[in-house]
Parts: structure tokens; C-alpha cells; sequence
């Protein structure tokens, strides 16, 4: 008795959604940058789903890739926003526009 | 060392010069720009005359030839070859000395010029070219020669580049010459369409072979020969400075006056009679065209003689007598007689070069002051400017046992065998050239000074370097008669040494002009009285310390004429009113129409579209993160859609 595909696949996109909407509403910069990291991994469990479905081994390797790529990305975003708040005493989005018209 | 496979050092050495003192020599070093501007010429002279004296001991008349390199591009094949035959031989030893002593000269003339080293790599430059265009062995070499005296002659003419006159007159000769040299271009295309080769041994050997082939019809109406010599005329006519295309040799004087003795009297401006002359094979194949080159040559000789009578500027008076001389040397051309004018050549090259370069020493005397009115009485301070300027005037007027008697006297001879109308003119244009140069040497020379006070203060004898270059031309335009055809006698060394060149075609034979003593006799006084008319006339008007009385008494009895002459009967004008301005208007229109509207205008629409889409583009980016966020799912599900669907 298994899960069936079709809930993980669920979850995923639910979990996408969230993320989306996080990311597109919040104005804080770490929330956002959150909010991203939930799109990843909905997209991680897709692969890991589907992987299992398959029972084709290489949608893990990449899983595990991902993970390895998106906590990096993480390291360098968080230096990020220590940069900016460093510089300008907040990570509000809507204050940091520079590059407008 | 045998000095004959030397050949293509004699063009080199000038180059390399000019290269030298041109690149790598300063400003500041004066000296070592003399000793190259000096030495290379002086080399290549040397060379020059050991090449000359062990071709004209150990191989006369034969035909030397040397390829250095053979460019190839496609199935075009051309050597860069040098040749050595009598009439390379002459020009070649015209060139080197004269051209020599020129530039001796231009070390005291330029002594105190700006641009000294810039004019000796100028002079360099052009002596290397010249002797390229007069060595080369065929066309191609000897357009390239071509080619880069004139634009020696556009650099020299605008020497002085930052006044306002010269750059235009260089310009000015650039741009008539072009016109001629597009059509020896067309004429070198002809002749390689029908021939397959630009050598001229390869061409005459086959004409020689096949007369026909040169008299086949070709394009319209004339025959291979007669389109040929025509283009390669009108390229003459251009660098020759022959009526219509004449204009710019009387402005190329705007020049240092060593340059208008070397380029415009001496050795570039003779290119064309050499070419003729070179060419006479196909000359002599195209008896139609071949009048053509007589007629303008005398209508040029009488045109320019006129304009000379009326001119106050002392080197104008010499640019209009040596258009008006080079009349003489097409004329004889014209009519067969290719000794003759490359005799005249030779013997001009001499005494013209001496007139200008004495001209050039008055005119340092005077401080650059060039009109005539304002000299008189300097042959007191110049004694041998004066001396030497006196032998080349009889020199060139033509009076018995100097040079040009000899020379113009073997043009008429050849001139009345043809049509004694042409000997005519010339014998008129021989009256008019002892008459203005006459009146030259009595208003500059004789008389009261009518210049300045400073000016009179500072005239003073040029130096040593500038009269003993006058003393050796002096002496050359004495002897240099004599290597041709003397009258009553059989003694024609330069027609002996000639012989092989001029081309004796089967069937073409020219008629041997043997003149009858009584004829000869008759044409020799005529000459000679034509010369003793013109200088009375002029001693009658300018001579007897008149000053310039006399001369504008008579201006005042024909003041249409002299109007007319001395507006150099408007040619300038008229082809201001009906070629430069037209070719102005359509340039400007191509300007306003063209380039403004038409060019201009798409780019300018094409950038309002860029700044209009680029205006209404900006406002999409906000700066604000979360804006670019939604612009990228945005585009996701639009791509996600696209897949899908």
C-alpha cells in the first residue's frame, strides 16, 4: 500500500502556491527569500515523487543536487541581505528599488 | 661591377631616401636631412650615369630588360621590370642631373623653410617616381611611376599648406590630372584586352607581326590603335597640361619654386611626350589620332605663347612658356617627329629648368615678392642670376648655336614636312616665346628698381650652392643642342642613337624627309627670323630703361586684348561657370537631398522608434523587486501555457 502519485503532487503544487504567494506579497526580503525556498522544494518533492513512480533513481541525484545548490544560494542571499541592511538599516523591498526608471 | 643590372637602384635610392628623411629623420637634424635629401639623388645619379656610359659604350641601341619581381593576381600577370633603351636612356639622364641639380639648388633655396626635411622627402619621392615611370618596362609600372608624380605634385604644389592658395591648387592638380589618368587607365584596359600584355616589347612585337591586328575596328568607330593612343593621349593631355586640361599648371606655381623647376617645367609635366614617344608604334598605326596630338599641341603652343605676353607674375610668364614648349614637343609628336620632341624635351628640360631656378634666385633676392613690376634693374646685384637667366632666355627663344634653335628648329622641320599650316603656328609661337621671355629678362633685369627701399636694401647675389646648379644648367642648355640634329650637316647623334625605338612598321614606312639644302636654308632663316622679330619687339617695347612704359602704352592701345590676355582669355572662368559650379550644385544636392533627407533621415526615424518604444518600455521597471518577480511567473505560465497548449 502506497501513496498515491497524485497527493505528493498536490501537496507539491499547494506548496508552490504558497510559495508563489509569499514571494509576490511580502516585503520583507527574508520572508520572500523563504517563500522561494518553499517553490524549491515543492519542486524537489515533485522530482522525488515522480522518481519513486518511475523507479528511475536519477530524479533523487537531482533532489539532492538542488539541495546542495539551494542551500549555497542560501548562504549567498543571507550575505546579501546582511550587505543591504548593513548599508541602508533595512531589507524592506519596496525601500530598495534602485534600479528604476 | 656591372653597372646595367644596377637598374632598379636608380629608381630605389630616391625612395629609400625619401623614406629615410620622411620616417626616421627630425626636424632638428638639418644636416642629416640634407646629406640624405642630397645623397640619394646624388647616388642614384652616379648610378645612373656608370649604368649609361657602359650601355652607351658596350650595347647601344639594344634593349635591356630586368624583371625584379612578377605579381600575379588571378590569371593578370604583370613583371615589375626595368628597361633600359635609348629613350629611357635619355630621359633617365635628363632626370638624374637636372633632377640633381635641383635639389643642390633647394638647400640654399629652402635653407631657411620650416619643412625643409619635409620637402626633401617630398622631392625624393618624386624623383623616385619619375624615374619608375621612365624606367618601367611596361605600362603598369610606368602608370604607377605615373600615378606617383602626381602625387608628388599635389604634395609639392601644397607645400605651403597652411596658406589658403596652394592647398587649392594642388587639389586643383589632382583633380584635372585624374581626369586624364582615368582615361590612360581605360586606354591600359584596352590595350591589355586586346594584346594580353602591358609590356612594351610584347606589344610591339606583336604588332610588328600583325599590323592588322593594332588597325582592326574596335569601339566607337575607331580602330584598336586609334582608341588606344587616344586614351593614353588624353592621359598625356592631363599631365602634359595640354589644351583643354592645362589649368593647372599656371597655378601649380603657387609651389616652392624648386618644385615648379623640377615638376612642372623639367621632368613630370614631359611625362606624356615621353609616353607618345614610347608609344609610337601605336601612334604611328593611327594617323587620325595622331593629327589629333599635332593640332593640339600647336593650338596649345600659340594659346599659352599669348597668355605668356600679358603676365606680371614672373613664374606665371614661365609656367604659360613651358605649357606653351610642351605644345611645341606634342606638336612634333603629333607629326611623326619623336626625335625631335624628345630632343625639345631634353634641351627644355635644361634651359627651363635653369629659367625657373633663376627666377626662383630673384625671388629670394626680392624677399618672395614674384611680380615683375615691382623689380627691375637687379642685373647690377644678381650678375649671375642675371648671366645665367639671359642664356636660358636666348635658349629658349631660340637663337643660333644654343639649345632650343637646335631642338625647335628639328619641331619645324618635322612640323613642315606634315603641313606647313602647323609650321606656321609654330613659327609664330616661336616669335611670341622670344618676345615674352625678352620682355621677362627687361623688366626684371633692366631698368630701374621699382621695388621697395627695404627691398632694394636686401637684394643681394644668392648664395653658391643656388648659382653653380645655374652655371651647370647655363652650360647644358649651351651644349645640349648639339646632341641633336644639326642644320646642313649629317650630324644627328640622338637620331642615330634613336633609331632603334622608333618603330618601322611593314607597310607603314614613313617617308624619309630628306629637305633639299635650298629648303632647309629657307626654314632655318625663318626660324631664325621669327626669334630675332620677337626679341626686337620686345627690346622695342620694354628695353631702353622703359621700365614699364612701354609696355602699358601698348596695353592702353589694345585694351580688349591685353584684357584678354591677361585674364588668361578666362579659361578659368568659363570652366568655373560650366564644370566646377554645375559638379557644386549636383554635390550639393547630393548633400541637402541625399545625405541630409534621404540618409540622415532613416537613421533619424529609426531612432525616434527606439527612444519612443524605449520611453514607454521604462515604466515598466519599477525598481521594485517584487514587480520583477511578478513579470517572471508571468512569463512562466505564459511559456508553461505554450507548452501545453
Amino acid at each position: 500500500m502506497s501513496v498515491p502519485i497524485a497527493w505528493y503532487l498536490v501537496l507539491a503544487a499547494a506548496l508552490f502556491c504558497i510559495g508563489t504567494v509569499g514571494a509576490l506579497t511580502r516585503r520583507n526580503g527574508i520572508a520572500i527569500f523563504l517563500s522561494i525556498e518553499l517553490m524549491l522544494n515543492a519542486a524537489n518533492l515533485t522530482l522525488a515523487a515522480y522518481s519513486r513512480l518511475l523507479d528511475d533513481r536519477t530524479g533523487q541525484m537531482v533532489v539532492f543536487f538542488a539541495l546542495a545548490v539551494a542551500a549555497a544560494e542560501a548562504a549567498v542571499g543571507l550575505a546579501l541581505f546582511i550587505a543591504i541592511y548593513r548599508l541602508r538599516r533595512t531589507i524592506d523591498l519596496n525601500r530598495i528599488n534602485l534600479l528604476r526608471w | 661591377m656591372n653597372a646595367l643590372e644596377l637598374l632598379w637602384l636608380i629608381p630605389l635610392l630616391p625612395f629609400a631616401g625619401a623614406a629615410v628623411n620622411g620616417i626616421l629623420v627630425r626636424n632638428s637634424q638639418k644636416g642629416l636631412a640634407t646629406a640624405v635629401g642630397i645623397g640619394a639623388p646624388g647616388l642614384s645619379l652616379l648610378v645612373a650615369l656608370a649604368a649609361l656610359w657602359q650601355y652607351s659604350t658596350t650595347r647601344p641601341g639594344e634593349t635591356i630588360q630586368q624583371a625584379v619581381y612578377v605579381w600575379t593576381t588571378g590569371g593578370f600577370s604583370v613583371d615589375i621590370a626595368f628597361r633600359l633603351d635609348p629613350l629611357s636612356a635619355v630621359m633617365t639622364f635628363v632626370v638624374t642631373l637636372v633632377g640633381f641639380l635641383i635639389h643642390v639648388y633647394s638647400v640654399g633655396y629652402m635653407g631657411h623653410e620650416p619643412g625643409y626635411r619635409r620637402f626633401f622627402a617630398f622631392m625624393n619621392l618624386f624623383m623616385g617616381a619619375m624615374l619608375l615611370l621612365v624606367l618601367g618596362a611596361n605600362y603598369l609600372v610606368m602608370f604607377v611611376g605615373w600615378e606617383g608624380v602626381g602625387l608628388c605634385s599635389y604634395l609639392l604644389i601644397g607645400f605651403y599648406f597652411e596658406e589658403e592658395f596652394p592647398p587649392y591648387a594642388g587639389k586643383k592638380a589632382f583633380v584635372v590630372n585624374r581626369i586624364g589618368d582615368f582615361a590612360f587607365l581605360v586606354g591600359l584596359f584596352a590595350l591589355f584586352a586586346t594584346f594580353g600584355t602591358l609590356d612594351f616589347a610584347g606589344i610591339e612585337a606583336q604588332v610588328l607581326a600583325d599590323p592588322a591586328s593594332a588597325t582592326a575596328p574596335y569601339v566607337f568607330g575607331f580602330s584598336v590603335a586609334g582608341f588606344v593612343t587616344l586614351c593614353l593621349f588624353i592621359g598625356a593631355v592631363g599631365k602634359s597640361a595640354q589644351i583643354p586640361l592645362y589649368v593647372w599648371l599656371p597655378d601649380a606655381m603657387a609651389g616652392p619654386t624648386p618644385v615648379s623647376a623640377l615638376i612642372h617645367a623639367a621632368t613630370m609635366v614631359t611625362a606624356g611626350v615621353y609616353m607618345v614617344a614610347r608609344s609610337n608604334i601605336l601612334y604611328q598605326l593611327a594617323p587620325e589620332i595622331s593629327t589629333v596630338v599635332a593640332v593640339v599641341g600647336a593650338a596649345t603652343a600659340i594659346f599659352a605663347a599669348t597668355i605668356g605676353l600679358a603676365q606680371n607674375d614672373i613664374k606665371k610668364v614661365l609656367a604659360y612658356s613651358t605649357v606653351s614648349q610642351l605644345g611645341y614637343m606634342f606638336l612634333a609628336a603629333g607629326v611623326g617627329a619623336y626625335v625631335a620632341a624628345i630632343f625639345h624635351l631634353a634641351t627644355h628640360a635644361f634651359f627651363k629648368a635653369l629659367l625657373f631656378l633663376g627666377s626662383g634666385s630673384v625671388i629670394h633676392a626680392m624677399g618672395g615678392e614674384q611680380d615683375m613690376r615691382k623689380m627691375g634693374g637687379l642685373r647690377r646685384h644678381l650678375p649671375w642670376t642675371y648671366r645665367t637667366f639671359l642664356v636660358g632666355t636666348l635658349a629658349i627663344s631660340g637663337v643660333p648655336l644654343l639649345a632650343g634653335f637646335f631642338s625647335k628648329d628639328a619641331i619645324l622641320a618635322g612640323a613642315w614636312e606634315r603641313s606647313p599650316a602647323l609650321w606656321a603656328i609654330g613659327l609664330v609661337t616661336a616669335g611670341l616665346t622670344a618676345c615674352y621671355m625678352l620682355r621677362a629678362v627687361l623688366m626684371t633685369f633692366f631698368g630701374k628698381f621699382r621695388g621697395t627701399k627695404e627691398q632694394a636694401h636686401h637684394l643681394h647675389e644668392s648664395p653658391a650652392v643656388m648659382t653653380v646648379p645655374l652655371g651647370i644648367l647655363a652650360v647644358g642648355a649651351v651644349v645640349a643642342g648639339y646632341a641633336g640634329k644639326i642644320p646642313f650637316t649629317h650630324l644627328d647623334w640622338l637620331g642615330g642613337f634613336f633609331a632603334p625605338v622608333i618603330a618601322v612598321i611593314p607597310g607603314h614606312e614613313a617617308q624619309a624627309g630628306h629637305h633639299g639644302l635650298a629648303l632647309e636654308a629657307l626654314l632655318v632663316s625663318a626660324s631664325i627670323a621669327a626669334a630675332g622679330i620677337g626679341l626686337l619687339v620686345a627690346w622695342r617695347i620694354w628695353g631702353r630703361n622703359r621700365g614699364l612704359d612701354g609696355g602699358s602704352a601698348w596695353a592702353a592701345r589694345f585694351p580688349r586684348i591685353h584684357h584678354l590676355l591677361e585674364n588668361k582669355y578666362f579659361v578659368d572662368e568659363i570652366y568655373d561657370r560650366i564644370v566646377v559650379r554645375p559638379l557644386a550644385a549636383i554635390a550639393r544636392a547630393c548633400w541637402k537631398v541625399v545625405d541630409i533627407l534621404i540618409i540622415d533621415g532613416a537613421l533619424h526615424v529609426g531612432a525616434f522608434v527606439t527612444e519612443m518604444t524605449g520611453d514607454l518600455g521604462r515604466f515598466s521597471t519599477t525598481g521594485n523587486v517584487r514587480n520583477y518577480a511578478l513579470y517572471f511567473f508571468a512569463g512562466v505560465l505564459i511559456l508553461f501555457w505554450w507548452m501545453i497548449f
